[in-house]
């Protein structure tokens, strides 16, 4: 046992951080190794370069400088947990881990905390209601809209009936890949289709017997919630059996540059949903090249700026940069604290002008959070590949979710969560 | 100087055979309980609770289990992140069925239920040996992971298939969910340990423990010599399952609050597990500490080291601590190939004649 004590006694010289608090706090809880590295890398570079861009360019948000306090989790939860206890004493105003699975260990733990966690487009889509999930916020959508909308978009496809119809679902074996899945269920019933339920397990190279089960059974589309190398195998696979391209249908998560290019040609015609516009066709990018990429400030090797995932990145650290500057706005100070910054990410409003503001027209659909909906207005575009030119491209406008199905499932699985842990409803 | 048993004379049975023969053991023994008892609970924080003492006082059961099985009675287990997937379900489902049930007794009634399973993933054992029953093992962690996955009255049927374990108290003072303070939880874990090692220590130089490592060194001859098999390869499988099924049921309710099985009990903690076995030292209690040590604390320690003090990018620091712990994986392995405890022998063996080798 002495070994343990010379570990813990060099552990305590090592732990003498001196908190600095005259700064917004936002910690960067990355992937950048690790089975989903790939996935992470332009995401983090995205999150953490557009916080430089307010430092370098406006002087910080509202006047105070933003720190990014950078934690690798390698998409593994008891890291997740490591670094959010080794985060959160710096004065963190608020978490995206950007991890299914470290979101839900968050969820209790945050609360108990009281600072925020933004999970935008992934974590528990139940959180969408505010009335019990008071400091977890899920907008711009969640996983339950985008089964909805990818089933519309599939009842597009065949002139307006899924009747008799049979869709597979191919999805991470995870807390993840399994959300959908109680809504397409729902939704299987009322459109009178079949689901077919194929899991992958991590990391999601070994996919041989699904798609094999998908060739005997021949569905008429396929839906994919995967991450990482998942998602290039699937679609390699989709290609081997010559399943129609047009008809493979991913969620946000499985519709990146690095999914789709390992394929080659193979992908072209290959869809998935998109909560914002791809391609940097955008002023703010302008920006970023000025101040950030071309100064060497940024946080990877600027190779990866303008990708889908570098842009939702950046996505993700425009909803906290304008929460935060809505927070300062409410309390009229520019210092907030956790608690101020979620009266401000419950008072945030994106609208046309703001993107514009930003920077960014068109790149996103409009929302407006509530004391009720944390969860914004759930909708989103199909956007579609074109292997030749090598972008990605918008073939319908924002689609919103159905609602008269989603509602009840949240309603349910929130009043669930309400009940095991004692939770009162508010906004009453 | 210090360290040396002269002068120190046995006159009974019970003094030949107690555990720290030398004075400077069990005083330092004493001393580490009582900081561990007395100093630790007062001063730590939700950091040091949950990213260094939680997770290497779990793991220390987890190894002390999987070295009754496999250091002490020569049985190679890889399913002990299935055996551990089935200590956090049995606690889940228990804390759901019988909310007022004491969190206590679920933990233990968890291991019972765990030294079942593994007791029934043993009895391939009585058969097949060494590779083949790793083997075997392996297909336990497998089926037990796709249980899980598969059947949702073992997640209560929640949309994710993720369980979340609910405010459990003991007396006053909670130890499970996100409002337990770090000292209660600790304490708790701390509690377990030591009782534990505590048992194991006493079983292993006991009579089942000498079948067990009768079995090991020779099994046909252990049977000549009058050890029944069955008992004692079943009763090693009992144990190890019942230990790694409470290391389980604290790692899911009292450490991470929420687990997903394909991703906390994959076959990666079997691994780390036996990694920690193979490094701390096959059949030592002290071996099963410095293993969990090492392949818990030291990540966390040189995070902070190049991250913090170094102030290297996380990635880059991510990357090297592969590089360095493998290293010093293979340093270990081919300076001590029977794991730090015998290191730590070797330095003993050493103290006791300094500053006069011969």
């Amino acid at each position: 046992m002495n070994f343990k004590k010379t570990i813990l006694s060099a552990l305590a010289t090592l732990f003498l951080v001196s908190p600095v608090l005259a700064e917004l706090v936002f910690p960067s809880l990355s992937y950048r190794t690790g089975a989903y590295g790939p996935n992470g890398i332009p995401f983090a570079d995205g999150y953490e370069d557009y916080f430089t861009l307010m430092n370098e360019r406006d002087g910080g948000i509202g006047g105070e400088k933003v720190r990014v306090v950078k934690c690798e989790t390698a998409y593994n939860t008891e890291k997740g947990v490591e670094c959010y206890e080794s985060t959160k004493g710096e004065g963190a105003l608020l978490y995206q881990p950007l991890s299914t699975g470290i979101t839900y260990q968050l969820i209790p733990k945050a609360s108990a905390d009281n600072i925020p966690v933004l999970s935008s487009g992934y974590g528990r889509t139940s959180a969408k209601n505010g009335k019990i999930f008071k400091w977890i916020f899920n907008f711009p959508g969640t996983y339950w809209d985008a089964a909805s909308i990818a089933t519309k978009h599939a009842m597009d496809m065949s002139d307006g009936s899924l009747d008799g119809k049979k869709i597979a679902l191919v999805y991470h074996n995870s807390g993840y890949g399994k959300e959908p899945i109680r809504t397409l269920e729902v939704l299987s019933k009322k459109h009178n289709f079949e689901l077919m339920l194929l899991p992958v397990d991590h990391p999601g190279q070994e996919q041989k017997s699904q798609w094999l089960q998908i060739r005997r059974e021949r569905p008429d589309y396929i839906f994919m919630w995967g991450w990482g190398v998942m998602n290039s195998v699937a679609i390699q696979e989709a290609a081997n059996i010559r399943f129609p391209m047009e008809n493979f249908i991913g969620v946000w998560w499985s519709g990146s540059e690095n999914d789709v290019t390992p394929a080659g040609d193979a992908a072209h015609g290959y869809k998935s949903l998109a909560m914002h516009a791809p391609g940097d066709d955008f002023p703010v990018y302008d920006d970023m090249r000025k101040y950030v990429i071309d100064k060497g400030l940024g946080a990877g090797d600027g190779s990866n700026v303008g990708t889908v995932l570098y842009s939702r990145g950046m996505y993700a650290a425009i909803l906290a940069v304008e929460g935060a500057k809505s927070a300062q706005k409410i309390h009229g100070v520019s210092k907030i604290t956790p608690s101020m910054m979620r009266d401000g990410l419950e008072a945030l409003e994106i609208t046309e002008e703001k993107l514009a503001s930003i920077g960014l027209p068109g790149f996103a659909p409009t929302f407006k959070a509530s004391c009720e909906n944390h969860g914004g207005t759930g909708s989103a575009a199909i956007q579609q590949w074109d292997a030749k030119k090598g972008t990605w491209s918008f073939i319908t406008d924002y689609m919103t979710s159905d609602q008269s199905v989603i509602q009840p499932l949240i309603d349910a699985d929130s009043s669930q969560f309400a009940s095991e842990n004692n939770i009162t409803e508010r906004c009453n | 100087m210090l360290y040396r048993e002269v002068g120190e004379f046995k006159t009974s049975y019970a003094q030949d055979s107690q555990t720290f023969p030398i004075k400077f053991d069990k005083y330092r023994y004493y001393f580490v309980v009582l900081v561990g008892l007395l100093f630790v609970p007062f001063v730590i924080n939700d950091y040091w609770a949950n990213a260094v003492f939680l997770p290497f006082l779990i793991y220390a059961i987890a190894s002390l289990g999987l070295n009754i099985l496999t250091g002490y009675c020569g049985q190679v287990s890889l399913g002990t992140g299935g055996f551990m997937a089935v200590g956090a379900y049995a606690s889940y489902k228990l804390m759901t069925a019988f909310p007022d049930l004491n969190i206590l007794i679920i933990v233990l009634l968890s291991g019972v239920i765990t030294a079942f399973v593994g007791t029934l993933f043993g009895l391939p054992s009585l058969r097949i040996k060494g590779f083949y029953l790793a083997v075997a093992t392996l297909a336990a962690q497998f089926f037990l992971i796709w249980l899980f996955n598969k059947v949702g009255w073992f997640y209560n049927y929640s949309a994710t298939g993720m369980i979340t374990s609910p405010d459990r108290s003991f007396g006053n003072f909670l130890i499970t969910g996100p409002n337990a303070t770090p000292a209660s939880k600790y304490l708790f874990c701390f509690f377990f340990v030591f009782l534990l090692a505590w048992i194991a220590r006493n079983l292993t130089r006991g009579k089942i423990g000498r079948s067990w490592m009768a079995i090991r060194d020779m099994d046909i001859a252990a049977e000549i010599i009058g050890v029944n098999p069955l008992i004692a390869k079943l009763s090693a499988f009992a144990i190890s399952s019942f230990y790694v099924g409470i290391a389980g049921a604290l790692f899911f309710s009292v450490y991470l609050g929420a687990v997903e099985v394909t991703e906390a009990f994959s076959i990666q903690k079997s691994f780390i597990v036996l990694f920690m076995v193979i490094i701390g030292g096959l059949g030592s209690i002290f071996g099963s500490f410095a293993g969990a040590a090492f392949m818990v604390l030291l990540p966390v320690a040189l995070k902070n080291l190049l991250v913090l003090q170094f102030g290297w990018p996380v990635d880059i620091a991510a990357h090297f601590e592969f590089i360095i712990i493998g290293g010093l994986i293979i340093f270990f392995l081919i300076v001590e190939p029977h794991g730090l405890a015998q290191l730590w022998n070797l330095l003993k063996q050493k103290l006791r004649i300094w500053p006069f080798p011969y």
